[in-house]
């Protein structure tokens, strides 16, 4: 279970300190898919960013009782001097798996062929999310974190990581950012809005859609 | 229900990253081309080599007695320990934003993957010219190797030190890192690299001994000559205290400063 306990994140600016989340509340049970929706600049990257642990709250409790995967499809996550082999390598050693396993994985998926061995910064921005995506699925987490996923490379690639993600691992639970219902209506069991830093959440997901189309035009 | 992380496994997912993280390093700085990692010792080898040929030939002025050659060695191999660690953790985070993402790499691993290796790189250096030049007969082998062994160690826990300090404190300011250059250039001459305290009039050793650098120098030549030949001044007792509050300091800035860092 990831439980989210009255997390609340200011960063500072320039007119002084500004609340992005608001003693926001979110329980993830196991294999449970939610979904958050929320206009830009609502605070979704951010309780992304949180829930991963790349920044820390300031103040409130997380809980991870499972595994929870680094926010997905940042082709951010990477070293553009590495090449693609050595990424995997670097981010096996971190979450404690045996790159040689996925070697195999990574080439099939990414489909990078021999630019695999090449720097990523010589990549295109459609090469760098295939490498992004085949090394996110290379290590196995209980949650994935899903940060807009929509635009990785082409549609036919796209078809290939929705099955991968979604049909191959449907019984991990998954935390699904996006301002687009269609998105998460396809993909999630519960919704929740986050509007001006609050996070509403919603048994049925067709009140969290209501809910946010009032906020959107009311 | 839920169960916190035993320190156990802490320190064993630790020490997984700060090693994933060294080899990340040795990557991005040396590269598989030509001789690769073994840069790692060879840079700072060629800059004790290069000062070494230089005190060599202007031998006639460094006014001692002393055997020139184990005198710059020893000399120079101090200064890369609390100069090179530093000098690589100052604004380190920046270049290394992205890997943040991953829960597990924080800011201390960040700083101790580079410390670790600079500790290496010169550490590696100092041992293997001390063996050619032994072996070549150019200097006499260390009179207590002991002595050395545990000055040139407190060297290293005074660069981690200054270094965690420094490194996180780059990142609460950025004149850190614009001040720190004139101040190493200018704490080589001072750092007792290039004199014996014993030579200096009695009011500049009391000064210089303010210095905790100094402290350690003075100890490794004691050790490589011997106090029949030379006489040190050094206080280890006031190396320790020195080192000490810098790492208490250096990790209650970075503890600080971890806190507030957020990826790109």
């Amino acid at each position: 279970m990831i439980k989210l306990e009255d997390i609340v994140k200011k960063y500072h600016t320039r007119e002084g300190s500004r609340v992005v989340l608001d003693h926001v509340n979110l329980e993830v049970k196991a294999g449970e898919k939610v979904g958050i929706l929320g206009r830009n600049g609502a605070g979704k990257s951010t309780m992304i960013r949180l829930m991963s642990g790349a920044e820390l709250p300031t103040s409130g409790h997380i809980y991870r009782g499972m595994s929870l995967s680094w926010p997905l499809a940042f082709g951010g996550a990477f070293q553009g001097s590495l090449t693609g082999i050595d990424n995997l390598r670097f981010i096996s050693r971190i979450y404690g798996a045996d790159y040689r396993d996925k070697i195999a994985f990574v080439e099939e998926f990414s489909e990078l062929g021999a630019y695999l061995r090449e720097p990523v910064k010589k990549y295109s921005s459609g090469m760098r999310a295939r490498l992004a995506f085949a090394i996110s699925m290379s290590i196995e987490f209980d949650c994935f974190l899903i940060d807009e996923i929509v635009a990785v490379g082409d549609r036919r690639f796209h078809e290939k990581c929705n099955r991968e993600l979604f049909e191959k691992r449907r019984d991990r639970a998954m935390i699904l950012v996006s301002h687009d219902p269609g998105y998460v209506r396809e993909h999630c069991d519960h919704a929740a809005v986050l509007i001006a830093g609050k996070l509403y959440s919603f048994d049925h997901i067709d009140e969290a859609f209501a809910f946010y189309d009032e906020s959107i035009h009311g | 229900m839920i169960k916190k992380p035993s320190l156990r496994n802490s320190v064993k997912i630790q020490l997984r990253v700060i090693g994933a993280l060294l080899m990340r390093e040795i990557l991005t700085r040396f590269g598989r081309h030509n001789i690769g990692f073994l840069w790692l010792f060879v840079e700072p080898m060629m800059f004790t080599l290069g000062v070494t040929g230089l005190w060599m030939m202007a031998d006639a002025n460094h006014g001692s007695s002393l055997p020139i050659t184990a005198f710059a060695l020893t000399g120079y191999s101090s200064v890369l320990v609390w100069r090179n660690t530093v000098s690589r953790t100052i604004e380190a985070i920046e270049p290394n934003l992205s890997l943040m993402y991953h829960r597990n790499v924080r800011v201390i691993d960040i700083f101790a993957a580079r410390i670790v290796l600079e500790i290496v790189g010169a550490g590696m250096s100092f041992v293997i010219l001390t063996i050619i030049f032994l072996y070549f007969g150019m200097i006499d082998p260390p009179n207590d190797i002991l002595k050395v062994i545990f000055g040139w160690t407190m060297l290293a826990w005074l660069g981690a030190s200054l270094a965690l300090f420094l490194g996180a404190l780059s990142e609460v300011s950025e004149l850190v890192e614009k001040i720190w250059h004139p101040i190493s250039y200018l704490l080589f001459p001072l750092s007792g690299a290039a004199f014996m305290v014993e030579w200096l009039p009695v009011e500049a050793q009391k000064a210089v001994l303010y210095l905790p650098m100094v402290h350690g120098t003075e100890m490794i030549r004691d050790g490589f000559f011997g106090a029949g030949v030379i006489h040190p001044h050094y206080d280890i007792g006031y190396m320790v205290f020195c080192c000490m509050v810098l790492t208490v300091l250096g990790f209650a800035v970075e503890r600080h400063i971890s806190r507030k860092v957020e990826p790109e």
